[in-house]
């Protein structure tokens, strides 16, 4: 049974969420109606009212640029939210073992994630720089045929931007998993250590399933951090050795400001905004059959007493 | 009363002070630039300091890095709240605006001063279209010139600067076999295109030069001639490190300042680099615009727009503005403090440095002018190009593929 709202409250949550939702509305969806439509135009460095159909975006696809940096952005984005997820889920599980000085270890572990990429991405340039960092470092400690030089390499620079990347985001991945580890129940674990259940079995059979929500928490953020990485490519390597790290982001920031091609730069982040909406839909379908399911399987179950008493 | 009234008193007066003194300020000039690094804006201060003279107020308007600055430029231009004088480079980035009608000209000006005889031809075809001036050109800076360290020359027995292009490479060798990184390079795509600008311009000459920038001509690039200059222009890459990539500029001019890199291939901004690090011209470090005495001189350079204004005052700041920028006194203490060379050649030598001097000799020439790519092509084509010649320099593209890929975006461009 569900109890009537007052009509009132109703009237000023919705007063309370009016300016939220007329920001959204205007600021939001009117950018982007706006940057669609100076994606129509040949528009460089101003806005301009003409239509040219879809030159922008042929000129777009035919750039080895862009193509290279949807490429790029594909490469980093499985890596980086694989990564993520698993060092995230394993670091929170080792924190749940009661260690000692457990929040010293989780301000240290949550703390890149809290500093502006600018700063620490400057550092991994340094520290990755063969002539600079590790390699140099550790040639010098004796080990001459060291390398590690993946920054500076056309096949390898992106593999260098993931591993700053994951530094980066997999503290923020512990702590969503921490918040659901510590979200068990105490007796769940008490029931397998008297059934003898090893504790790996417990976390790959019990635990992991349960922490679906926080899983998902999680990817979405990842997801939605790999679709505007911009920051930790500038400030590694400003896209190169040459094109090599060169992400869409970067593409529509460049035609934006420098290149004065706002036609181009618009088109670009229609694509883009296409191609996440097109990557999430299944997602959302998903979300919807399963919370339909989820009804109807509690409205079964509602029903199933009175059923049995009929 | 305690601090904190105190303060926000304070806070009230200043508000209001500084509005009534807005209407009292006479000739006010809010000027946008991007010169925010410590000699720029020594030499942003010589310019306020003529203005204030000429009896003028100056606003500083600083936005650090140019793209920063020219977007804030044109986004308060098309929000109808534009500075007096805006910050542009010497090029086609302002052509856009003035199709748009959005700037003033300054032809009084220009016509009382007489620029037309005193500017050199590829700063007064960038500002002058369509017969209206509508930039006042400020510095002009050679994107290219070859800076070397002394020590590092006389450790690898080179003698005397090269003067052909064989001697160049015959010298890097020399400097290779003396365990000096021969060229000191930071590879970002700007610093490949500007190497890859000195080079066309030495190796490919200017007539290739031209063909390229100015011409737009696609046939010319798929040119054995072309093919021969790419091979020669990925040669150089035998002579850098392995920690070029995504390398600085002036951590590049620091390796040929401690001598650990003969030469590097840089702005003449990089002065800056080596006064701040008390070396001379001549003594410790050397410098030459390109092989031998008839080598092309890249000519690029900084403007200031003048935007749409009807108020009669804001006109009269303009003018006031592109009166005093251009005075041959302004000219070469501004110069001074920024490693540039004056815009016109009828100023005083004695208060520039050895290279400046050499730049303004070589400027009188007339035949050794080249303008900047930036002064031909718009930025996009600019940028496109600027992705093919960064491609080629760092994957094993062959010059036949690269040759091509500058064909097609020429084509697009």
């Amino acid at each position: 049974m569900t109890r009537r709202r007052p009509l009132l409250g109703h009237a000023v949550a919705w007063l309370a969420l009016l300016p939220m939702a007329a920001t959204v509305l205007w600021v939001y969806v009117g950018s982007v109606l706006w940057s669609m439509r100076i994606s129509v135009s040949s528009s460089r460095t101003l806005p301009i009212g003409d239509f040219v159909g879809f030159k922008q975006y042929a000129r777009l696809f035919d750039s080895e640029r862009w193509t290279l940096s949807l490429q790029n952005m594909a490469l980093f984005g499985v890596l980086f939210i694989v990564a993520c997820l698993a060092i995230g889920f394993l670091l929170a599980v080792f924190i749940d073992q009661r260690v000692r000085g457990e929040g010293v270890l989780r301000t240290i572990f949550l703390y890149p994630y809290a500093m502006s990429f600018v700063a620490t991405g400057l550092v991994w340039q340094w520290m990755l720089n063969p002539e600079l960092g590790l390699q140099s470092t550790v040639r010098g400690w004796g080990w001459a045929g060291f390398t590690f030089d993946w920054i500076v390499r056309q096949d390898a620079v992106m593999y260098a931007i993931v591993i700053a990347a994951v530094w980066q985001a997999c503290g923020l991945v512990m702590a969503l998993m921490l918040a659901g580890l510590r979200g068990i129940d105490e007796s769940l674990w008490m029931a397998a250590r008297i059934d003898g259940i090893p504790p790996w079995r417990v976390y790959a059979s019990i635990v992991l399933p349960m922490l679906g929500p926080s899983f998902g928490t999680a990817f979405v953020l990842l997801s939605v951090s790999v679709v505007k990485v911009f920051d930790v490519v500038v400030a590694m390597t400003q896209g190169g050795p040459g094109l090599a790290s060169e992400v869409p982001a970067k593409f529509i920031i460049d035609n934006l400001l420098v290149r004065a091609n706002i036609g181009l730069a618009s088109a670009a982040s229609t694509v883009l905004l296409l191609t996440v909406l097109a990557l999430l839909a299944p997602w959302f379908y998903a979300r919807a059959r399963a919370s339909r399911n989820g009804e109807r399987v509690a409205r079964a179950l509602r029903a199933a007493p009175q059923e049995s008493a009929a | 009363m305690n601090t904190q009234t105190n303060r926000l008193a304070l806070a009230i007066a200043l508000a209001f002070g500084a509005l009534t003194g807005a209407h009292a300020q006479a000739n006010r000039a809010e000027v946008l630039h991007w010169w925010t690094s410590g000699g720029e804006s020594a030499a942003v201060k010589v310019l306020a300091g003529a203005y204030t003279a000429a009896g003028g107020t100056w606003v500083d308007d600083a936005i650090a890095g140019g793209e920063q600055a020219r977007s804030e430029a044109v986004n308060r231009m098309v929000g109808g709240k534009p500075p007096t004088a805006a910050q542009f480079n010497t090029s086609k980035q302002f052509l856009d605006l003035i199709d748009q009608g959005m700037l003033n000209d300054v032809d009084v000006v220009a016509a009382r001063n007489n620029w037309d005889k005193i500017l050199p031809a590829p700063i007064l075809n960038s500002i002058k279209i369509k017969g209206h001036f509508y930039a006042v050109p400020v510095d002009i800076h050679m994107p290219a010139w070859f800076w070397y360290s002394k020590p590092a020359f006389a450790k690898a027995g080179i003698a005397a600067e090269p003067r052909t292009p064989d001697e160049f490479f015959a010298d890097l060798d020399k400097l290779k076999a003396a365990g000096i990184v021969p060229l000191a390079f930071g590879g970002q795509p700007w610093q490949e295109k500007v190497t890859f600008y000195a080079w066309l311009a030495h190796v490919g000459g200017p007539d290739m030069y031209l063909k390229l920038y100015r011409d737009k001509d696609a046939a010319m690039v798929m040119s054995p001639q072309f093919k021969a200059f790419l091979t020669s222009f990925k040669r150089l890459k035998n002579y850098v490190d392995a920690g070029s990539p995504n390398r600085n500029w002036n951590d590049a001019t620091a390796m040929v300042i401690s001598g650990k890199a003969g030469v590097q291939i840089m702005g003449d901004w990089a002065k800056g680099e080596f006064a701040g690090a008390h070396q001379t011209a001549g003594k410790d470090f050397g410098c030459f615009p390109g092989f031998g005495p008839k080598s092309p001189y890249l000519v690029a350079g900084d403007v200031f727009v003048f935007p749409k204004i009807s108020d009669p005052a804001q006109v009269k700041s303009q003018q006031l503005l592109a009166t005093v920028f251009t005075a041959p006194a302004t000219q070469v203490a501004f110069s001074n403090k920024k490693g540039s060379i004056p815009i016109r050649t009828d100023v005083d030598l004695k208060g520039l440095d050895p290279c400046a001097q050499l730049g303004v000799t070589i400027m009188k020439d007339v035949a050794r002018q080249l303008p900047t790519p930036e002064m031909l092509v718009t930025p996009d084509l600019e940028g496109a190009l600027q992705d093919v010649i960064t491609k080629f320099w760092n994957t094993n593209e062959s010059a036949d593929d690269a040759a091509k890929a500058f064909a097609a975006a020429l084509k697009n461009g």
